[in-house]
């Protein structure tokens, strides 16, 4: 087989794997969140409300595209898609097991982590154009917000995780999961953790960061005109966004594809995705749990507590490894 | 060759329609696909490190900031009205200056080690790029930044850092009122704090 076609399988492949565990991801968090709200939750479509993922999406197929007047047409059209693209092409470069030959990944890049970040960074003019091009307020105050609380929180995340590339000696991700073969570097980088899982949250515009689209005041924040596919695509690209940052989270800090307790019968890719799992858990949980910020509080909070403790962290995580050796 | 014939091309309508367009946000769209395009060019080139850093800092940091101005400067999406023309007043100095700029370039090039570029450009596969010891690599770009070329790494860190500063002077208290606005006949009246810090 040539080269091309493999990748061009592999990532059909990927890709129909991405968006199955999309549609159950978002089947997930409104059964958890209905669990944690002591209510049942979608269970009309199918057991236990299985068959609802391909309700929402024959749904989404059918409702009306509307363009507001006001808009500017080709922009208005082209930002989901620059969204969604930038949100699927990350899982290019993302390795999911131990690959003989490469098997479980499409592109083993050796500036991995690297590439993750510039395609991540990309994302925001998704949201950025999309408020600008619907030509109305709600989405121009949203997508204000948005741009401003991405850049912020992204300088703090950046920062963060380079402890963990100092430590692992590499960028490569394959590189940085063999570097915790003996120790996970959750241990080692806890505080570059909690920083991670902290702007990761606001980088993705969750709650209790969502202040993109704060209902109450903003109507539904940068996607207010958008209708059927269209908004659509901006749903599917913000939990890839999600399902990105716990594969980042499981590769960076929680040993990848290593197995704990030395289980090294079981599969890596099983204890892989049960790894992201738990972070796409923690991200419903926290929606469960917390109240949306304040956006003053926000921005202080990234500029005035995260970004000098990942700085500290980054500065006392060189000084250890270059005493050490 | 092919491949560098095409990005080339690709290059420079994208420039040109960077220039040419009225609404500012069009533009920042065209200035964003010439630097995607910039950066496939130094991956043709084995420049991996390069590539990254040309879409995470000017694609991903700096011209989101254009967009977040031109958003909160330019309600609406209708053109910018067409101003005078400054073109019969600019064409002689902007040709000049290409022509001296392109005239440096073609006395640098052929000055320079132009035989150390590595036979296999653009022919190699992602896995092989940017391994330690390769043009280009993460590895080698930093051995380079942090010793060879230390002193202008420094010095430039050292220009960013005044501008830095010269911006937060600007924007603070200290700077005078603007007293020409008539809602602002008396002078002395403190203007808003534009920074949140400063409250």
């Amino acid at each position: 087989m040539p080269l091309w076609l493999l990748v061009v399988v592999k990532s059909a492949f990927l890709l129909f794997v991405v968006v199955t565990t999309f549609a159950y991801a978002m089947l997930a968090e409104r059964k958890v969140l209905a669990w944690m709200q002591l209510r049942p939750g979608p269970n009309r479509v199918g057991p236990w409300g299985l068959l609802q993922p391909a309700a929402d999406a024959a749904k989404m197929l059918f409702k009306e595209d509307l363009t507001p007047a006001t808009a500017d047409p080709l922009m208005y059209r082209f930002a989901p898609w620059l969204s969604m693209i930038t949100a699927m092409a990350v899982f290019a470069v993302i390795p999911f097991s131990e690959s003989d030959a490469g098997l479980w990944s499409i592109g083993d890049v050796n500036a991995g982590i690297l590439v993750i970040f510039a395609l991540t960074s990309l994302g925001i003019y998704g949201i950025s154009l999309a408020g600008w091009s619907s030509g109305s307020k709600y989405p121009l105050l949203g997508s204000l917000r948005s741009t401003a609380q991405m850049i912020s929180y992204e300088l703090a995340m950046t920062l963060s995780v380079v402890g963990v590339l100092i430590l692992a000696g590499t960028t490569s991700l394959v590189g940085i999961v063999h570097a915790q073969n003996k120790l996970w570097f959750v241990v080692p980088q806890l505080a570059g953790f909690l920083i991670f899982i902290v702007t990761a949250v606001a980088e993705t515009n969750r709650a209790p960061f969502d202040l993109v689209e704060a209902e109450t005041e903003l109507v539904g924040g940068f996607h207010t005109e958008y209708s059927g596919l269209r908004f659509g695509l901006f749903f599917i690209a913000e939990y890839l966004n999600m399902i990105t940052v716990a594969c980042i989270t499981t590769l960076l800090f929680f040993g990848g594809w290593n197995p704990p307790f030395g289980l090294a019968i079981v599969p890596g890719i099983f204890w892989f995705v049960l790894k992201a799992g738990f972070v796409l858990f923690i991200y419903i949980w926290l929606r469960a749990t917390l109240p949306r910020l304040r956006y003053d509080r926000l921005m202080a909070f990234g500029w005035k507590v995260l970004l000098p403790l990942a700085t500290l962290n980054l500065m006392a995580t060189a000084a250890i490894v270059a005493w050490t050796g | 060759m092919t491949l560098f014939w095409v990005l080339a091309i690709l290059l420079i309508a994208t420039a040109v329609f960077t220039i040419s367009q009225r609404s500012p946000v069009y533009s920042v769209v065209g200035l964003l696909a010439n630097f995607v395009v910039l950066a496939t060019l130094y991956l043709t080139l084995d420049a991996e490190f390069i590539f990254i850093m040309q879409i995470i800092v000017y694609a991903g940091a700096i011209l989101v900031l254009f967009v977040f101005v031109i958003n909160l400067l330019s309600a609406g999406t209708g053109p910018i009205s067409e101003g005078p023309n400054r073109m019969p007043r600019a064409l002689v100095p902007a040709v000049l200056v290409t022509l001296a700029g392109f005239g440096f370039l073609v006395v640098g090039l052929a000055r320079g080690p132009l035989g150390i570029l590595p036979p296999h450009v653009a022919t190699s596969r992602m896995g092989e790029v940017g391994q330690a010891g390769v043009f280009g690599s993460v590895a080698d770009f930093g051995v380079a930044l942090f010793s060879a070329h230390l002193l202008p790494f420094e010095i430039t860190a050292f220009i960013l850092m005044v501008a830095v500063v010269g911006v937060v002077v600007l924007a603070s208290d200290a700077a005078p009122a603007p007293t020409h606005g008539h809602h602002l006949k008396r002078g002395t009246q403190k203007r808003e704090p534009i920074l949140k810090a400063e409250r």
